[in-house]
């Protein structure tokens, strides 16, 4: 059985705690904002230098200079607070933010993700990801359990360029929630 | 001494070929879109660029990216910039990939007077080669501060010292690369009189700054427009 993108949303959800703060990647981790309820009390950061990010603005509130890091028009609730580059890496390689959730080309037993690059064909960066996954106190990673060629992306060994080294604390694919153990990975749940 | 001129061009008269440029900005949230459309007309070469995008979606630093004027680019994400994507490609320009909490922390370090400092971002990763490495309370990596002969920023507000107000997520790295520049530009939407940013609003001193001018015919792109209730 498998999940939607939704109920992996809602997946990572659950694995967040009241009142923390969460950076969410660009791609498939930005649909978890949307799952969050305001009872949950969370933070949710950007990089670009805002924490307090609350959804997608009203017509009406559109601003070219409220943005997340995925150059998405964004709005923010109260409480909310605007800061420099600096000071936003600050929260996060200071380790002062509670959960990363970024997407994944490939996660090994080990914990070692792979997501920046695929080497003579295809260069994104890395743009914030490897600060996350050191500094965040619990890194999450949001993706499909197959690449577009079949090839399951919960890999004994990363062969891809790495981001982060034993970095990874929890995997959520449309087939479970798993945890790299060392060896292997533990299914914590699997979709039903 | 005046910091005040008319603009980007006057502000830029000393800029020239082989000289390491910084550009502020997040995508295209906060470009200095003045100065970036006078270096497209200006007649130089073999630059340095460092900025997060260098660019993206065919705008902002694209402009000069495309003439070929950017020799070495110093960038966090070249996503969402297939001309950028397309150079590294050919080999057409020397790229360094730096994470982003790193290049902000390179830039935050050259203003700061900070020769190097360790850090766990990129340990184990092609980032670290050649790198030194010291082992804290995890394996760190040694990175070097990153300097520049002028900065090109934008912000909402600045009076005639200088002193700067940015609009909510503009802000991003302008500050720090405000303070890591031999010559910093800044261009505002609106120039003030002293005392029209109250003192404790201010987000950069105007110590940092050596040319600042009224910006004319702002686009204030937006790349992805999202807005509640549609879905795109």
């Amino acid at each position: 059985m498998s999940w939607t993108k939704e109920q992996m949303a809602d997946e990572v959800v659950k694995l967040l705690t009241h009142g923390s703060s969460v950076n969410l990647g660009i791609g498939m981790p930005t649909m978890v904002a949307s799952r969050i309820t305001p009872e949950m009390d969370i933070m949710i950061h950007s990089e670009n230098g805002v924490l307090g990010v609350k959804g997608r603005p009203f017509k009406d509130e559109v601003s070219a200079t409220l943005i997340n890091a995925g150059k998405e028009t964004i709005s923010i609730k109260e409480g909310a607070s605007f800061f420099d580059s600096a000071m936003s890496f600050g929260m996060i390689r200071g380790g002062h933010i509670d959960f990363c959730v970024l997407g994944g080309m490939e996660v090994d037993a080990k914990g070692n993700l792979a997501n920046w690059m695929v080497p003579g064909k295809k260069v994104t960066g890395m743009g914030g990801a490897m600060d996350l996954v050191n500094g965040a106190k619990t890194v999450i990673i949001m993706m499909s359990h197959a690449d577009k060629e079949g090839q399951v992306k919960l890999v004994p060994a990363c062969t891809l360029p790495l981001t982060g080294v034993g970095v990874v604390d929890i995997v959520v694919t449309e087939r479970g929630v798993y945890k790299p153990n060392g060896s292997d990975f533990d299914a914590i749940k699997l979709a039903d | 001494m005046t910091k005040v001129c008319k603009d980007a061009s006057e502000a830029l008269a000393q800029f020239k070929s082989g000289m390491t440029l910084m550009s502020g900005g997040f995508g295209l949230c906060g470009i200095a879109e003045n100065c970036i459309d006078t270096l497209a007309k200006m007649d130089v070469k073999d630059l340095t660029v460092i900025s997060n995008n260098i660019g993206n979606s065919g705008r902002g630093l694209v402009k000069i990216l495309i003439q070929k004027k950017i020799k070495k680019a110093y960038c966090s994400y070249v996503g969402g910039n297939p001309d950028l994507e397309t150079q590294m490609m050919n080999k057409e320009i020397e790229v360094e990939l730096v994470p982003q909490g790193t290049f902000s922390e390179r830039i935050r370090a050259a203003g700061m007077g900070i020769r190097g400092f360790y850090t766990p971002t990129g340990y184990g990763t092609l980032i670290a080669e050649g790198k030194e490495v010291k082992h804290f309370d995890k394996p760190c990596i040694l990175e070097l501060p990153l300097h520049a002969d002028y900065a090109i920023i934008k912000a909402q507000k600045g009076d005639k010292y200088g002193n700067l107000w940015f609009k909510e997520t503009a802000r991003n790295f302008s500050p720090l690369m405000a303070m890591a520049a031999k010559t910093t530009i800044v261009e505002v939407e609106e120039l003030v009189e002293l005392g029209e940013i109250a003192a404790e609003d201010v987000h950069v001193p105007g110590l940092f700054v050596q040319y600042i001018f009224q910006g004319k015919d702002y686009k204030n792109d937006i790349e992805f427009l999202k807005v509640e209730g549609i879905d795109s």
